[in-house]
């Protein structure tokens, strides 16, 4: 399948931020189910090219302002073909061992409930054990927009039965890594089924922490990491989207989204990976100044006209 | 000394000087070298203390004497040491082959907060990780050297060492004129080398190096800046750098200069807000991409901190033996991880005899000396091992040499440790002294100088 | 070539160095003052604080206490122009740059750096005259520490720039306060008090030897003026501090091989304090031209930062 992808970021900063760095991981990348055509990325219009290729898969690129700026327009644009491959991700770059990818992080902590979820997955057969397992989370965790924050972790949103795609990866992994599983997050793009049953969120409007602080940095992470979609005049409806990936001995990488309740298909565009949203945010920024930040996203992607 | 038999054969000249001196001279003489020191500015910070904000770190008189014949193998031990260290991190952070030998479960690696998932593939130039590796050594009788730990992040200290000397010489000119001893003052520029060494491959001619420090409120500041002079390089701190187009630029009076090599003395978490705490003030934007994308060296690689994790230290033996087929010629302290249930029953019940630490502290702090210890500090401690047993390691309480050391009552044995501080760039090189610590309370075995330890001049004796 | 930082440090090392000893001098002719017969209506010690730029601390037309302005100019920590503040900014300014300063620079701002931390007022004012004594001396050590043995390289020229900036600007700051006894129309008032107060200017500046030698003990304020403003050899005139401003700035020109504003800033002050001739300055206004020349002064200092990048 063909997707025409324009995925937009604005931020506004009120005032003028004095100086902004961004370390920008947009750049999908060539695996077996998943070919780049052409991609571009933009910031202000200027062009950025990816300066690290990591070992771990991903590319990433650094960006920053020359003089006080108050809007960042981050365009990532570009013609990507899919195809079917039942979620294995086979012939990605980079060369990491998969058991890096059973680091915990704060997000992915497992707790007596999660040890428990996936004790009761447990089978010999993998495959089917972790399919027994993204059915549980899904069933466990009704998706409800707005339910849960970019820092809910995977405890929290299996307690509180309910959260957003970031939250369902955030507990699949949680649970791969305490049964000894590597697992990974990926944050990419969806063009959901018509009969998908995750309703598209309405437009989002995300008005992020107060940078502080005249003459030093002050971080603010843009890891929204939740799913964000909005209707565009041009575009049909699309969406940011994350799962996770699981390694299994004998198979390699699969994916498994447990919002979906599916291994990704052709409707799926991987974008970049991490231990968790945060190590996969797309854009994470360094504001400088005191200033108010507030962002807008919007991703068209469509199937081409054949 | 305090051995019948007296001083040991490398000593006999300074204690012929000493008695000739008399003691009442060599504190007088104290007092003046302190006054010096305190003159220079060379002080050390304590956090968290309270009281001075730049007090000195003591200092006593009495050299501690290495023979030559004890100093080829402390050397030979050493580098054979950070050549191992160096060899394991490029390992972890490629094929991981120590692991998949079934050397070192793969949990402490990985799992390890020292580990940096980021550092994986990368290829810092000359595969350094840690360019400047400080080995603790202690000795225990007159055959035995013993490492205590390694620091293979930014090994403070050798400041000492360089002014030690020079305080020494500037008192005692006529004992230099009678011992044999081996110069440290090329230390600076074997440093210098060793980074200049290890330059991006990119980088045509003269490197262009500088020191990264905090800033004047760290507590080695006057290190930094000391190092920075004697090397002849900037001392930035990190608002005098930004990155741009992937590269590193210094603000200078004529504009931006491009960096080659960066000699940090900033941790990791705190060396770029994009990359690690993004609520770092320290930080420069963009730092780590720009190591990574090769434009840069950063000495040590971020990441190197896990080859002086305290849960890693019982391997560097079998990391000798794995990467260089060689056998180890110094030896580990004996060591039980309470993580291991055996190790941990063990520890339990003989903790009056043992000396148990935290994995990920250091500075002395938060240990155990169960000798030391009452029933009822003991008892605490040992519900905060039950409790969280992955965190600790035990040793035993060593028989430590002593050396001696000038009181207020005259020369006494004092409990002292050594750090040389090992070079690694293309060439593995050490200068012959390094730092000795000495715990100048007696019977004490806790040498930090954040714990009330001095220091001393550390003399290796020519053929 | 040299870290913005460095350039940044060395320039106000100088500044806090110079204001240190600017300050000391200043307390101590209100100190003098205070013990010649004089009106006692005429309140030296406040208009100490006023050109110390303390101007917070007084309160309103009230007589200020010496025991005041030594909390004030003296043992304030956070007062800007007290002697302690100054010289905890000059140390710390000089520990960043430690490897830029000769190690006789460094002790100088090194050795009893702390002296002003616990005092008390009342034990500061026992011994008031050793204290200024003792900051006297450790400005004079500086500079002679710098004189003698400092190489002349850009650094050198960024001290230097640093001092003289604030000296012009101490200098300017004191006619600023004092500006009303000068003008003509006062000799008409006149009288004892206002020999008093042409004294005390001479004193706060310790150009009364200089300029008894000068002009033989002939107190006038049109002299007075002459002499802080343009006299080529008071070293505390503005004639000398801007011809020491543009030494420096030439010699920086020549080493970087470029000219900037600030070169242009310190020329056309320079030329005027050339050409013109004390009637025509007062014809103008001295109020106005010395609002003018701090204006000057303030801007060629950011000029200075610019060109330099720091």
């Amino acid at each position: 399948m063909e997707h025409r992808i324009r995925h937009l970021s604005t931020y506004s900063y009120d005032p003028a931020a004095l100086r902004i760095a961004l370390r920008l991981k947009l750049f999908p990348v060539d695996h077996e189910g998943q070919q780049v055509e052409s991609w571009k990325v933009t910031v202000n219009d200027e062009e950025v090219s990816p300066l690290v290729f990591s070992d771990l898969g991903d590319r990433e690129a650094l960006w920053s302002s020359h003089e006080a700026i108050d809007r960042l327009d981050i365009v990532a644009e570009g013609k990507i073909v899919t195809r079917d491959t039942a979620g294995v991700v086979r012939g990605l770059p980079g060369n990491a061992p998969p058991g890096i990818f059973r680091r915990v992080t704060d997000l992915t902590e497992a707790d007596k409930a999660i040890r428990a979820l996936i004790a009761d997955a447990r089978q010999d057969d993998r495959l089917a054990m972790l399919h027994g397992l993204m059915g549980q989370i899904n069933e466990r965790v009704t998706y409800l927009t707005g339910s849960t924050s970019a820092s809910t972790s995977a405890a929290d949103a299996l307690k509180s039965g309910k959260g957003v795609c970031q939250d369902h990866a955030h507990l699949f992994i949680a649970a791969c890594r305490a049964a000894d599983i590597p697992a990974r997050y990926i944050t990419g793009y969806l063009k959901p089924d018509a009969d998908s049953d995750i309703e598209a969120p309405a437009a989002a409007l995300q008005a992020q922490g107060q940078s502080q602080s005249q003459s030093q940095s002050q971080g603010s992470d843009k890891s929204d990491g939740q799913s964000q979609s909005q209707s565009q005049e041009s575009g049909p409806l699309l969406e940011t989207h994350a799962w996770g990936e699981a390694w299994i001995d004998g198979i390699g990488w699969i994916g498994f989204d447990p919002s979906n309740n599916v291994c990704p298909t052709e409707n799926y565009v991987r974008l970049c990976s991490g231990l968790d949203a945060v190590g996969a945010a797309p854009i994470r920024g360094n504001v400088l100044g005191e200033t108010k930040e507030s962002l807008e996203v919007s991703v068209a992607i469509g199937q081409s006209q054949q | 000394m305090g051995d019948p038999a007296g001083p040991r054969r490398p000593y006999r000249n300074v204690a012929r000087w000493i008695e000739k001196t008399g003691i009442d001279l060599l504190n007088m003489r104290r007092e003046e070298a302190e006054a010096i020191f305190r003159r220079i500015g060379i002080t050390f910070a304590v956090y968290g203390e309270g009281g001075d904000p730049e007090r000195l770190i003591p200092f006593d008189m009495i050299p501690r004497i290495f023979s030559a014949a004890e100093w080829r193998r402390v050397s030979a031990g050493v580098k054979q040491r950070a050549r191992a260290l160096n060899a394991f991190l490029y390992d972890i952070y490629h094929r991981g082959e120590i692991i998949r030998a079934g050397i070192i479960p793969e949990h402490l690696i990985y799992q390890n907060e020292a580990f940096l998932p980021e550092m994986v593939g990368v290829e810092p130039p000359g595969r350094v990780y840690s360019h400047i590796v400080g080995v603790d050594i202690v000795r225990t009788d007159a055959e035995d050297f013993l490492v205590l730990e390694d620091n293979c992040r930014t090994p403070s200290g050798v400041s000492y060492m360089l002014e030690n000397r020079e305080i020494m010489m500037r008192m005692f000119p006529e004992l230099f004129a009678r011992s044999n001893v081996a110069p440290v003052d090329t230390y600076p520029d074997e440093l210098k080398k060793s980074l200049a060494e290890v330059a991006p491959p990119a980088c045509k001619g003269d490197p262009c190096i500088a020191l990264l420090t905090p800033g004047p409120f760290n507590s080695a500041y006057y290190e930094h800046s000391y190092l920075a002079d004697l090397m002849g390089i900037e001392l930035v701190e990190p608002g005098d750098l930004f990155v741009d187009e992937g590269k590193v630029w210094m603000r200078t009076t004529r504009g931006p200069q491009r960096l080659d090599v960066i000699y940090r003395r900033i941790d990791d978490d705190y060396i770029d807000p994009l990359a690690f705490r993004s609520d770092s003030m320290l930080g420069v934007q963009g730092l780590f991409n720009a190591y990574r994308a090769g434009n840069v060296t950063l000495c040590s690689a971020p990441g190197a901190g896990i080859a002086d994790d305290k849960a890693i230290y019982i391997f560097v033996p079998d990391m000798v033996r794995f990467y260089l087929g060689e056998e180890p010629i110094l030896k580990n302290v004996q060591t039980w991880r309470c993580a291991l249930d055996d190790d941990r029953a063990y520890v339990l019940d003989n903790l009056k005899d043992l000396v148990v630490k935290e994995v990920h502290g250091s500075g002395g702090y938060g240990m155990l000396v169960g000798p030391k210890a009452t029933k009822e500090e003991r008892r605490v401690y040992a519900e905060r091992i039950k409790a969280d047993p992955d965190n600790f390691i035990a040793q035993p309480t060593l028989n430590l040499s002593t050396s001696p050391t000038l009181g207020e009552e005259g020369l006494s044995g004092r409990h002292v440790d050594f750090r040389p501080y090992c070079l690694v760039g293309a060439d593995t090189r050490l200068v012959p002294g390094g730092l000795t610590r000495v715990a100048l309370t007696k019977g004490s075995l806790v040498v930090n100088s954040s714990q009330g330890g001095g220091v001393k001049d550390t003399w290796v004796l020519s053929e | 070539m040299m870290l913005s930082r460095t350039a940044n440090n060395l320039f106000w090392l100088a500044r806090y160095m110079e204001r240190a000893e600017a300050t000391a001098r200043l307390i101590e002719m209100g100190q003098r003052m205070a013990l010649l017969p004089g009106p006692k209506e005429s309140n030296e010690w406040r208009s100490v604080m006023m050109a110390a730029g303390a101007v917070d601390a007084v309160d309103g037309d009230k007589a200020v206490s010496e025991a005041r302005v030594v909390k004030t100019l003296l043992l304030s920590a956070d007062n800007p122009t007290s002697v302690r503040y100054c010289m905890e900014r000059a140390r710390a300014n000089a520990r960043a740059v430690r490897t830029s300063l000769t190690q006789q620079q460094w002790e100088t701002l090194n050795d009893g750096w702390r002296r002003f931390e616990k005092m008390t007022t009342s034990e500061a004012r026992k011994n008031l005259g050793d204290h200024l004594d003792w900051v006297k001396t450790r400005t004079a050590t500086f500079r002679g520490a710098t004189e003698g043995f400092m190489l002349r390289n850009d650094r050198y020229d960024f001290l230097h720039l640093g001092g003289y900036i604030e000296r012009a600007n101490m200098t300017l700051r004191l006619l600023d306060v004092k500006y009303y006894v000068l003008l003509p129309e006062t000799e008409v008032v006149g009288g004892g008090r206002d020999h008093y107060q042409w004294r005390s200017i001479l004193l706060a500046l310790s150009g009364h030897r200089a300029y008894h030698h000068n002009y033989a003990g002939d107190y006038s304020p049109w002299k007075i003026t002459d002499f802080l403003v343009l006299s080529p050899r008071f070293p505390r005139s503005l004639k000398f501090c801007y011809g020491g401003i543009r030494l420096h700035l030439d010699r920086l020109a020549e080493h970087y091989g470029e000219r900037h504003e600030c070169c242009k800033t310190a020329d056309e002050m320079l030329e005027r304090l050339n050409t013109k001739d004390l009637g025509e300055i007062f014809q103008s206004g001295l109020h106005e031209f010395i609002m003018g020349a701090i204006g000057t002064t303030y801007r060629l200092s950011d000029e200075i930062s610019d060109a330099y990048h720091f």
